[in-house]
């Protein structure tokens, strides 16, 4: 039961023995799915519009996922914090920001590689790049925000209601391509009709999509276990001077 | 067959994938780091052992 589950892990002691051999099975997932991505990916031949440029699909679209998805995490982790007031949903959502803010710079990064040769342009301020831009910048402002507040409770509580309000940007990144004209690709993978792209495409982009998740979910709990022992090290610490 | 060949696309594709490739290890590794450095520090502090 997903319930069960979650209620189990909310105990940092059930959590550490979890993510001990979780963190290191995610990661080793990771590396051979994403090995496999990029043998599939570049044994695929060449686009018949976008020539050898289709081979940066692989990287830029799993990283755009990614900046997407540890957002949705980012702010599971900060409601579960602000209304449940658990630590661990605090450790697990400042874990996340700097992995989410990394994968969305290198969506960021490598769109803009990929648009120069097949726009003419390496930005434009078009509705996806935008909304994407917004969604680094709401990063940043949550990391910012953490390490300018000194009380760590009020730091928690007050990233955790501007992480909310950047949920809101979520679906306008995902929606943005269909509700506004667009210079950027609109859906291709998944579409009512199915997916739109060659499976010679669609198969190094399945898998390294899910390699990239593997490794955000891997990392994402290396840094909780960080996070944890970094507040039972100041816990300890407090207690020591005072 | 591998085609490692991006012909005219090269300045683009290569550094995409060598960003992508160095943003991904620096990021495994400044997390493991940090992961090392706060359970020693919080072993240190506590004064045992801290696994799992």
């Amino acid at each position: 039961m997903p319930g069960d589950m979650f209620s189990a892990l909310a105990n940092p002691q059930r959590f550490m023995s979890f993510s001990r051999w979780a963190a290191p099975a995610l990661g080793a997932a990771a590396a051979v799915l994403m090995a496999a991505g990029l043998y599939l990916g570049f044994t695929a031949p060449e686009d018949y519009q976008q020539g050898d440029t289709v081979r940066i699909m692989f990287i830029h679209v799993s990283a755009a996922w990614m900046g997407m998805f540890a957002y949705a995490c980012l702010g599971g982790a900060s409601f579960f914090g602000l209304v449940f007031r658990h630590s661990l949903a605090d450790a697990a959502a400042r874990a996340c920001a700097p992995l989410g803010a990394a994968f969305t710079a290198l969506a960021l990064v490598t769109g803009s590689l990929w648009g120069r040769p097949m726009w003419g342009a390496w930005w434009v301020w078009d509705a996806r790049l935008t909304s994407v831009l917004v969604l680094f910048l709401f990063y940043l402002g949550y990391m910012a925000l953490q390490a300018a507040i000194e009380d760590e409770a009020k730091a928690d509580r007050a990233s955790a209601i501007l992480s909310l309000v950047g949920v809101v940007n979520l679906p306008i990144v995902h929606w943005s391509v269909v509700w506004w004209n667009s210079l950027h690709q609109g859906e291709s993978v998944f579409t009512r009709s199915g997916s739109l792209m060659a499976p010679v495409y669609l198969w190094p982009l399945g898998l390294m999509a899910v390699g990239y998740t593997c490794l955000f979910g891997s990392l994402w709990l290396v840094r909780t276990r960080a996070e944890v022992w970094r507040r039972r090290a100041r816990a300890a610490a407090i207690k020591a001077a005072g | 067959m591998l085609d490692l060949d991006m012909g005219k696309y090269a300045a683009f594709v290569w550094p995409a994938y060598a960003v992508t490739a160095v943003t991904l290890i620096g990021m495994v590794a400044l997390s493991l780091r940090r992961s090392a450095r706060w359970r020693r520090e919080a072993e240190r502090l506590r004064g045992g052992d801290e696994r799992p």
